[in-house]
């Protein structure tokens, strides 16, 4: 359930259930993959906290955590910064150190 | 800039970033495996990284704390997965109490990193790091975030206007 096909199914899955009009059955309906397959892929959104089952009526669908996502992106995005800065402090060690060789 | 590419997946709660360096691979492997490389890169200028354990093996852990400008000291650790030098290391990330000990009360997330040897004695590194859940990368990043989830509500318009998620939904 890992690597790009499976991400590229469930970033399909997150934008889906934005309106939240679909069930697993009927988002299962989209895809060329088993139902328990796709099923599989909202539990682990689900568990994620990307999605939500909900009851509507007599109907249960699944709908996107919206702010959830935008968080996470966000947060995604601090870490990029985080990261880049390791990388700059890696890069200067490494390039100093070899500037001394040079010397 | 090293850093030659950023893929972030809100969906998979995963960020992927590749860097590369005018070294060769067992250069860029010593910044892991020294543990005093690692605690000139691993914190911020504003919380220096000190790390206390550093057992590089699968199964092992690394230790540290950072401190910051208040004198307050966050402790980490890595629990170590996978470790081939100098190719591959892979480790869970996570928070620890007192006396260095990992703290199962708040969660880790995977790191995945790979150095593959460029030719011309340069070096590429990929970072993969995934996260288990939502509530669990607020944790683990959104430290000190104060604008928090509000701010966040606000800028949804904007961004799904950017993706075309919108329009994917209208369709």
């Amino acid at each position: 359930m890992f690597g790009a096909l499976a991400d590229a199914t469930r970033r399909d899955i997150v934008r889906r259930a934005i309106e939240g009009r679909e069930g697993v059955a009927e988002l299962a309906g989209h895809y060329a993959m088993s139902f328990a397959a796709v099923q599989k892929h909202v539990a682990i959104l689900e568990r994620a906290g990307l999605v939500t089952k909900e009851r509507t009526g007599r109907r249960k669908v699944v709908r996107t955590n919206l702010v959830g996502l935008v968080a996470a992106r966000r947060l995604l995005d601090r870490y990029e910064e985080l990261w880049r800065g390791r990388i700059d402090r890696m890069t200067a060690l490494v390039t100093d150190e070899s500037k001394e060789h040079d010397a | 800039m090293t850093v030659t590419a950023v893929r972030k997946d809100p969906e998979a709660l995963t960020m992927t970033l590749d860097a590369e360096f005018d070294a060769a691979p067992d250069r860029v492997w010593q910044l892991w495996a020294d543990p005093r490389q690692l605690e000139r890169w691993w914190g911020p200028p504003s919380y220096p990284a000190t790390v206390t354990a550093h057992d590089l093996r699968p199964g092992g852990r690394v230790e540290y704390h950072m401190t910051g400008p208040e004198g307050d000291q966050p402790r980490g650790y890595w629990e170590l997965v996978e470790v081939d030098p100098p190719r591959r290391i892979v480790f869970r990330d996570g928070f620890a109490k007192e006396d260095g000990t990992p703290n199962d009360d708040l969660p880790r997330n995977d790191v995945n990193v790979t150095i593959n040897p460029l030719g011309g004695g340069r070096t590429r590194m990929s970072i993969e790091s995934v996260f288990p859940d939502l509530a669990a990368m607020e944790q683990l990043i959104g430290f000190g975030m104060e604008e928090g989830i509000t701010q966040a509500v606000g800028q949804i318009d904007a961004i799904l206007a950017e993706d075309g998620i919108a329009t994917t939904a209208a369709s």
